[in-house]
Formats: C-alpha cells, sequence, structure tokens
C-alpha cells in the first residue's frame, strides 16, 4: 500500500464527457485547483452540435425556435427540471463562457441568440440546434436560403451516403444534388475512415486534388457540403483552402458517431484544459470513495474492470459528471439503477417494467431517461427527506433526474448549465470556509 | 383494374407448415403460391426454442404426439441434416423436484417407446458443467436442435425454385364465394397498399394461431386457445446438449442450444387475442429465476434478446395448465362447415411440421384429383446457396476466406458485408420488387448481434440509397421499423450493459437524427 502515490486536489470532477469537460473549464476559469478522472470520453460520440433546447412538452413534440422562450415553458411546468435550479441569466453566463472557452481552444462554435438553427445530419433528417461549429455554419445558411447546393460522398465511406441525404431533403429543398466520387487520396482499402481520410486533408497536395475532382460537378451550386472530414487539427486551414480553390461555400455534415467533429472537440478541450493547469488522469475511474473526518473525500483510482487501487486523491470537494449508463455515472441492475461510488439514492420508476416503453420512439421518451440524482438548489444529491447527503459533492450533466436530454433536445446546454452550477456552488463552499 | 392471378392452390402462411406444404405440392408437380400477411416465420414458427424434439417431454401426459415426435426426429435427421444439430438431450431434476415423477419417467418413456437411457449425475455434470450442484438425476435422450429460419427458407427457396410463388406482405382481406365454393381470394399487398386476387382450385390456410381468424373470414369455424410461450436468448452458448427439466412442463424448463448461443424458456400464458404478444419483464424474470435452479450461471449471463411466440392449441376452451392440452394437430377438411375447397391445418408443432405438410398435401392432393405421392420423406432437403446468408457463422467464415477489400462490412458485429446485402436485395426483386430492412433481417445475420441494428441499420439504409433501392423518405421509415422489430426483442432484457447500449442508440436515433420525429414514428409495430 506504501507505493501509492496521493494526489492532493481541491476539486475533483468525475466524468470526460461535456458535463465533465464544461465543469473543467468553469474550474480552471476560476483557478480552482483541479483534476478531472474519466474512461472513454462521451463526448467522442457527439455531434459537435451544442443543443440548448429544443423540444417541449416531448410528447406533443413542440419544437421551439427560441430556446430561451423554451426553456421558461419548462421551468414553468417541470420545476424539478435540473435547469429550473438555475436562473436565466447564469444558464446564459454559463453558455457564453463555455463557447468562448471554445474559440479559446480553437473549435470556434457559431450560433443566433436568441434562436435554434436548423441543421442537416447525416441520415438525412434536419434537426434543430443552437450552437453549431464553425465548419457545419455554412450549411444551416444553405439550408435555410434553400441554396443551389451539392452535396458529396465517397465511395467506401460507410453510412454517409449523398444521395439520401438529398432524396430525404429534396422536398424543402428542391435545389440540392448528390455526387458521389472517389476519395483522391486514401490508398489501397476500399473501406474508408472519417479520421483516416480527415488526416489526408491535412496535406495540401490532396486538397488540391479533391478541389480538382469537384470542380467539373459544380456547376450553378453556390455552397458544398461534405462529410465532417474536412482535417482533424485545422479544420478552419482546410475548409478555407478548398473554399478558395472552387469558390463557394464549404461545410461539413456530421457522420455518425464517433465522428471527427467529436474527436476534435474531445482533443480540443483536453489540450485547452491541460494548458489550463487541470490534471486529467485519463482511461481510470474512481473506486471507491470515503469521507475523512476533516470531511474530505479520499477517492481510490483504478481500471475499468479491476478493483485494483492504483493512486488515491484526497480532495475538498467532488463534482459528479459521469453521466448515465454509458459514462457509468449509474448502474442499471436487474432489479434497480445504482449510483455506484457513493451509493447515492437514485430516483427511477418503482420497477423494471417501467423503465422501457414498447415503442422505441415513443413521443413520451423512456422512463428510465428520467431517472437520475435528485438535487438541492446547489447541484447537491440528496437524500429521501430532501437533504444534501455531503456538503461538498456536487453533481452535474446528464447523471441528474427529471431531464430527457435526449427528448427535449438539450444535452449540451443541460451539461453546460449544470456545470456551472455545481462549480460555483462548490467554490462558494471555498469563499464560505 | 385490380390484379388477378391463378393458381391451383392458395396456402395462407409462411410458417413452417405453409413452407413445408408449398415445397410437399411442388415436388408433387402441384402448382401453387403461398401469401404471408408479414414475412416467412412471424408467428409460432419463428418463435420457439428451435428444438427438434425426441418425444420424452410428452411421454407423461400425451403419448400420441410424443411417438410423432420421436418418428419426425428420426426422418428429419435424414431429411434435413444441414437444418438440425445432433447436440443429444438430457433431462435433469434437482433437489426439490417432485420425486415421483423422477422414478416414474423411465417407465413413461418405455411404454412410449421414447429411447432414454438413465445417466449418472457426476457424469452428466461433467458432460454439461453448467449443471446445478443440485442436480439429482439425469437422463440422456435423442433431442436435437433445428434452426427453423433456415429450414423455413431452404423449404420456401426449394419450393420456389420449382416453380412455387411467394409473395410476402400479402394479407388475406375477403373470400368470394359462389355457392359452396371459394372461387378467389382478395388480398392486400400492405406495401404498395394495393388490392389484387388469387383465384384457386382450393385454399389451404395454415396461419397456426390465425387460423381462427382466417376461417372466421371464410366462414368457417376453428376454436383454438392460444397459449403465449417467451424465451430467452443467451449471448454465449450455455451448454453442448438440450438440457430439459425432468418435471412435468413447467416454466423455463428447456435449455436449447444453438449455433453460438442457447435459447432459454418457456413461459404459458393463456391469451384472449393475438395483439401486442411481446415479452414482459415478469416474464422474463420468472424465466431467469426458474432457469438458474437448473443453471446457475443463468442467473447472471448476458442475455441478448427475448421474444414470445403463440402456440396455436386445439381447443374446446379446457381449463386447468395449457400445457395439458395436446400438442397434436389438426386437419380440417371444412367441407363439413359447407365450403368445398378449404382446408385448415393447424395445432401442431415444429418437430411434427413435415408430417403435418405431408397429411395437408395428401388431402389437397385427393380433393384435386393428384395421384403424386410425398417426397419429403425421401428427397432431402438441400442447403441452396441464396439462404446461406441467414447461417449463424457463414458471413465471417466466408469473410476470411475471400476477403475482397472492395466488399464493405455493413454490419460489422455479424460480419455481414454488401456482397450479402446485394444478392438478398436481387433474390427480393425476382419475387415481389419490395426491399425492407427487416427482410434483410429475415434472410442473413444483420442486426443479430451486440448492437442490434445500432449501426448496421444506418450503413445499410446509405447503401440502400446507394442502390436506387430506396427513395424519398422511406429511410427514414425502413430505419424505424427494424430499430423498432429489434426492440421489441430488447427492451425486457435492458440491465447491465445492454442498458448502456440501448442509451447510446436513443442518443444518436433521437438525439441526434431526431427520428422520433418523423412521421410515422409514434405507431408501435
Amino acid at each position: 500500500m506504501t507505493n501509492i502515490k496521493k494526489n492532493h486536489t481541491k476539486l475533483t470532477i468525475i466524468g470526460t464527457g461535456m458535463a465533465g469537460m464544461a465543469a473543467a473549464c468553469f474550474a480552471s476559469h476560476n483557478r480552482i485547483d483541479t483534476i478531472q478522472i474519466g474512461i472513454n470520453s462521451g463526448i467522442i460520440y457527439s455531434s459537435g452540435f451544442f443543443d440548448l433546447m429544443g423540444i417541449h412538452p416531448i410528447d406533443t413534440q413542440l419544437t421551439w425556435n427560441n430556446p430561451w422562450q423554451a426553456i421558461d415553458q419548462l421551468v414553468a411546468d417541470i420545476p424539478n427540471h435540473p435547469y429550473a435550479r438555475m436562473r436565466k441569466p447564469e444558464i446564459e453566463a454559463a453558455m457564453k463562457q463555455f463557447l468562448d472557452c471554445m474559440e479559446a481552444a480553437e473549435c470556434p462554435y457559431m450560433f443566433l441568440k436568441n434562436q435554434n438553427t436548423e441543421v442537416i445530419t447525416p441520415v438525412g433528417t434536419v434537426k434543430q440546434t443552437y450552437a453549431v461549429p464553425r465548419s457545419m455554419w455554412a450549411g444551416a445558411v444553405a439550408l435555410k436560403e434553400r441554396q443551389s447546393c451539392l452535396i458529396v460522398d465517397f465511395v467506401g465511406l460507410k453510412a454517409f451516403s449523398a444521395k439520401q441525404i438529398a432524396d430525404m431533403l429534396m422536398p424543402r429543398w428542391p435545389k440540392i444534388r448528390p455526387l458521389r466520387l472517389t476519395f483522391p487520396a486514401v490508398g489501397a482499402s476500399a473501406d474508408l475512415y472519417p479520421e483516416q481520410m480527415a488526416r489526408a486533408l491535412e496535406i495540401e497536395a490532396n486538397r488540391i486534388k479533391l478541389a480538382d475532382a469537384i470542380r467539373p460537378h459544380l456547376a450553378d451550386a453556390k455552397s458544398l457540403g461534405l462529410p465532417a472530414i474536412l482535417g482533424m487539427y485545422k479544420p478552419h486551414q482546410v475548409r478555407t483552402h478548398l473554399e478558395k480553390l472552387l469558390g463557394v461555400d464549404i461545410f461539413e455534415i456530421p457522420t455518425i458517431p464517433p465522428s471527427v467533429p467529436g474527436v476534435r472537440l474531445k482533443e480540443a478541450l483536453e489540450k485547452f484544459l491541460s494548458d489550463r493547469g487541470v490534471r486529467l488522469i485519463p482511461q481510470k475511474r474512481a473506486l471507491f470513495a470515503e469521507q475523512q473526518k476533516n470531511r474530505k473525500f479520499i477517492l481510490s483510482i483504478g481500471d475499468i474492470g479491476s478493483d485494483k487501487t492504483e493512486q488515491m486523491i484526497e480532495t475538498d470537494g467532488v463534482i459528479l459528471a459521469g453521466g448515465r449508463f454509458l459514462g457509468m455515472g449509474l448502474y442499471a441492475g436487474r432489479k434497480k439503477i445504482q449510483e455506484p461510488l457513493f451509493n447515492l439514492p437514485v430516483f427511477q420508476p418503482e420497477d423494471r417494467a417501467l423503465w422501457h416503453q414498447a415503442n422505441f420512439f415513443d413521443p413520451k421518451g423512456h422512463r428510465i431517461s428520467q431517472a437520475g440524482l435528485e438535487i438541492d438548489d446547489s447541484f447537491r444529491p440528496t437524500d429521501a427527506a430532501g437533504k444534501p447527503v455531503y456538503n461538498n459533492l456536487f453533481a452535474a450533466g446528464s447523471i441528474l433526474a427529471h431531464q430527457d436530454w435526449m427528448r427535449q433536445k438539450c444535452g449540451a446546454g443541460l451539461a453546460i448549465a449544470t456545470a456551472y452550477g455545481a462549480v460555483k456552488a462548490f467554490r462558494k463552499t471555498l469563499i464560505d470556509r | 383494374m385490380k390484379n388477378k392471378l391463378k393458381t391451383r392452390v392458395l396456402i395462407i402462411g409462411g410458417g413452417a407448415t405453409g413452407t413445408g406444404i408449398a415445397r410437399d405440392l411442388t415436388l408433387r408437380g402441384v402448382k401453387c403460391i403461398l401469401v404471408e400477411k408479414r414475412d416467412i416465420n412471424a408467428g409460432a414458427s419463428g418463435a420457439n426454442h428451435g428444438l427438434l424434439h425426441s418425444g420424452a417431454r410428452y411421454v407423461s401426459n400425451d403419448p400420441e404426439s410424443a411417438k410423432e415426435c420421436r418418428d419426425e426426429n428420426r426422418l428429419l435427421k435424414q431429411m434435413a441434416p444441414d437444418c438440425i444439430e445432433e447436440t443429444g438431450g438430457l433431462f435433469v431434476a434437482v433437489e426439490g423436484d417432485d420425486e415421483k415423477f423422477i422414478a416414474d419417467f423411465q417407465s413413461y418413456c418405455d411404454k412410449a417407446d421414447i429411447p432414454c437411457c438413465p445417466m449418472d449425475v457426476e457424469e452428466a455434470r461433467e458432460a454439461e458443467p453448467a449443471l446445478s450442484d443440485k442436480t439429482i438425476a439425469a437422463f440422456a435422450v435423442e433431442d436435437a436442435s433445428v434452426d427453423p429460419f433456415k429450414l423455413v427458407l431452404e423449404n420456401i427457396t426449394d419450393a420456389q425454385k420449382l416453380g412455387c410463388k411467394f409473395l410476402r406482405h400479402s394479407q388475406v382481406v375477403k373470400f368470394n364465394k359462389q355457392g359452396n365454393t371459394i372461387e378467389s381470394v382478395d388480398l392486400l399487398n400492405k406495401t404498395t397498399g394495393k388490392e389484387f386476387s388469387i383465384e384457386a382450385d382450393i385454399v389451404v390456410n395454415a396461419t397456426g394461431a390465425w387460423a381462427g381468424q382466417v376461417a372466421a373470414l371464410a366462414g368457417a369455424d376453428i376454436d383454438l386457445i392460444y397459449s403465449k410461450g417467451t424465451l430467452l436468448i443467451t449471448h454465449s452458448r450455455v451448454s453442448q446438449r438440450v438440457v430439459n427439466r425432468l418435471r412435468p412442463p413447467g416454466d423455463a424448463d428447456i435449455l436449447v442450444p444453438g449455433g453460438t448461443v442457447s435459447i432459454l424458456g418457456t413461459t404459458s400464458l393463456r391469451m384472449d387475442s393475438l395483439d401486442k404478444i411481446r415479452p414482459t419483464v415478469e416474464e422474463v424474470d420468472r424465466i431467469v429465476d426458474e432457469g438458474a435452479t437448473m443453471m446457475p450461471g443463468l442467473e447472471s449471463t448476458r442475455y441478448i434478446r427475448a421474444y414470445s411466440g403463440v402456440r396455436p392449441l386445439l381447443g374446446g376452451g379446457g381449463k386447468g395448465d395449457d400445457r395439458s392440452v395436446t400438442r397434436g394437430f389438426d386437419l380440417v377438411d371444412h367441407a363439413k362447415d359447407g365450403i368445398e375447397n378449404f382446408i385448415t391445418i393447424t395445432g401442431g408443432k415444429l418437430t411434427t411440421f413435415r408430417l403435418m405438410a405431408e397429411k395437408t398435401s395428401d388431402l389437397v392432393c385427393s380433393r384435386i384429383g393428384v395421384s403424386a405421392p410425398c417426397q419429403t420423406r425421401t428427397i432431402p432437403l438441400i442447403s441452396a446457396h441464396e439462404t446461406r446468408w441467414a447461417v449463424p457463422g457463414f458471413s465471417p467464415k466466408n469473410w476470411f476466406k475471400n476477403h475482397d477489400k472492395n466488399d464493405l462490412l455493413l454490419c460489422e458485429c455479424e460480419m455481414v458485408p454488401q456482397s450479402a446485402i446485394e444478392e438478398i436485395v436481387e433474390y427480393f426483386d425476382i419475387f415481389d420488387q419490395q426491399v425492407d430492412l427487416k427482410g434483410i433481417g429475415k434472410r442473413s445475420r444483420i442486426g443479430k448481434g451486440s448492437c442490434q441494428g445500432n449501426f448496421c441499420s444506418l450503413r445499410i439504409t446509405a447503401f440502400l440509397y446507394d442502390r436506387d433501392l430506396l427513395s424519398a423518405d422511406q429511410g427514414a421509415s425502413e430505419i424505424h421499423s427494424f430499430i423498432n422489430e429489434r426492440w421489441k426483442g430488447q427492451r425486457c432484457l435492458l440491465w447491465g450493459t445492454p442498458v448502456v447500449q440501448a442509451e447510446l442508440q436513443e442518443a444518436m436515433h433521437c438525439g441526434f437524427f431526431g427520428l422520433e420525429l418523423q412521421p410515422n414514428s409514434s405507431t408501435s409495430s
């Protein structure tokens, strides 16, 4: 036991998904000494779009153009929704601060202040979102203006069909046109992967070859849509170079997860946070947690699938941002749903038979999606009596109960806002002391 | 003008019996058309254990069925060897099971003339390490496992090659009678919404649990009990042999291995209607708990799919346990109801499907004056080239053997390449022009791996657009109905890792693509 490394920190953030990343951004912004720990980042499954609030009530599938008005209505109707724990200016401040971080992390976003934006998905549906990666923005504009537009896909890139996208959108967008090309820059294998294509396009000669292949087909197109493969580290440079070569606006359409925009997001944030002094312990998880007499927590850290403690963290406070099941913040057993680290009470349907609807796409959503940790106004998980279980334990993101981010289209916004709230509440405990 | 087809025999129902009749009749040189409301094996033929009974299961309460099973078991092992795995079977009892039943079992078997050989308990546990250490008795029997999908695909493919027409998604809506004779049958193509009709000399109702409903449309009466059974598929194979619980038939008392998985079941629940036949969480929990008393590992193993079928049991509105109702079959000549050219075949079980088809075809032939004898006792069912993608394990083997770099894997879990999809789709083209993911799923392994369709549905849909086999917004409804079909089997098994998969699937299909907002998405299939 003597060899086990012991880390000391003010704040430990458990989770490397959107909520964990956002919490780390806010903590570093407030110069709080922070360790972040997590397994496979859920962020690589991100489309790149940041939803704030799109649909409420979900069973009537009412779509809102103005996300802030949607939040007002949501908070009025569902007073225990996590958004209801904050005032609207705080949510606004959270979004602004996080989007500023993205800018600083060289992963800039575009958005309209009080309006959702319609974007294109790889299956050809149109989705409402709030903030859009800069590399995808021209697509939102093209869709809005119904521009003459060419969509290109590549032989060998699976689950991305320009024809499917064009066919799906044609009724509302008559001037959209598909084109299939052979990708000019990757070797013998027929199977193409977005990351490999993105890396190939970091090389100037490959961009010139690609532009040459596209040019004869442009005709009257004002804009050009490509799968999200325009560079891994320098997407801006890759895109603007291609725009210059072809003389049209170019945009990316995300591919199915895990996609290049997800990887870009993860890598940009990791670098940004590391530069800001956040200590990341990657690919590890917190195995056990124990509160000491001085109220600090001792966390045992180890590998996934092992109970062996490799290092310890002594920390003044913890933010649980491990998501729901995919992020392992919660565990669903045959009998019930548990929070595995602190064994916190989990709000959940009384019986597994009530977890999921018979129809996967049921507009009501699945009741298991409302399960999670209940919190007080300081984002502290509460017990049955509504009292915080620990004064220095907080939670943020999709681990929280009473929200259905997948149906309400509020995933990123919820993660960012509640991370902001949790960091703010933790910071207050430092000041109070 | 309504499209009109003509044939000698119209068979209704694409399960084991209907496709068995189609093969039997075409082998005798009789022209026929098979129509099916959905697709092959949509009813009990696709929702059973895949058990080729030795007969021992029925020795105590239905010795006649037991003998039928024994004979067909032996015959099918000769006639359809590619569809059958000769696993052998065990009957085992654990502490607390009825000692009298255990003591009498051998004599029941002897009386029905079903081979059964007592086994030392230690020997049995050595042969099947998954057996409980509380096992107190074991007998070896001649059970085997049969792949019902392959069996039915082979039957219908063989029949098609011999000239039988097979129309999927075609629902009978009306029988047009002239006096005592059905002159024609009106059908609805459920994908195009178009009606058409078929004139036939004789009509065979082989619709299993739906036989009562179809007979009623024709003005005839069939009395059936609907007994719902739910089964679970394990992620990996649990035993080498079929394992039966040595007790009067009860819940979760049979575990049947098949390829790389095992199937555990079943329950028996009386149903009033055939709508919404789905597994429930309560049934799943009961099956897992009961199964675990026989094999404790069944408590913690991962399950990949649950499904329910309805046994069409011969009726009379009996009382007590439906398991005591005979598993025999019923061949009804509706001449007795005043319809001269209408026959219903129902009841029975997978093991006896061939015999049911033979008896039905004999009756059909005697009615239409054909004297050719049954040939399914002598001509083996050879695996057709077209059916090979449905066989578990074929696709990966094929992939590694002729690795073609240009042949992209569209289903990565089960390693199904685009050439397989192309071939299956071509097979659709010949017969009914309708390309659907669910239909491809019936004829290949897509959606059956650990992603349960989450990713392959997207890859295959994009591929079908590129081949001009889908257009406009069809893709959204194809993904929707395929995912929901898989969901039916997942919903009750969502704990542990499968919950994680389901969450990812919802994050993608709803959170990202918004497919729940597409038209049609609120209807459950």
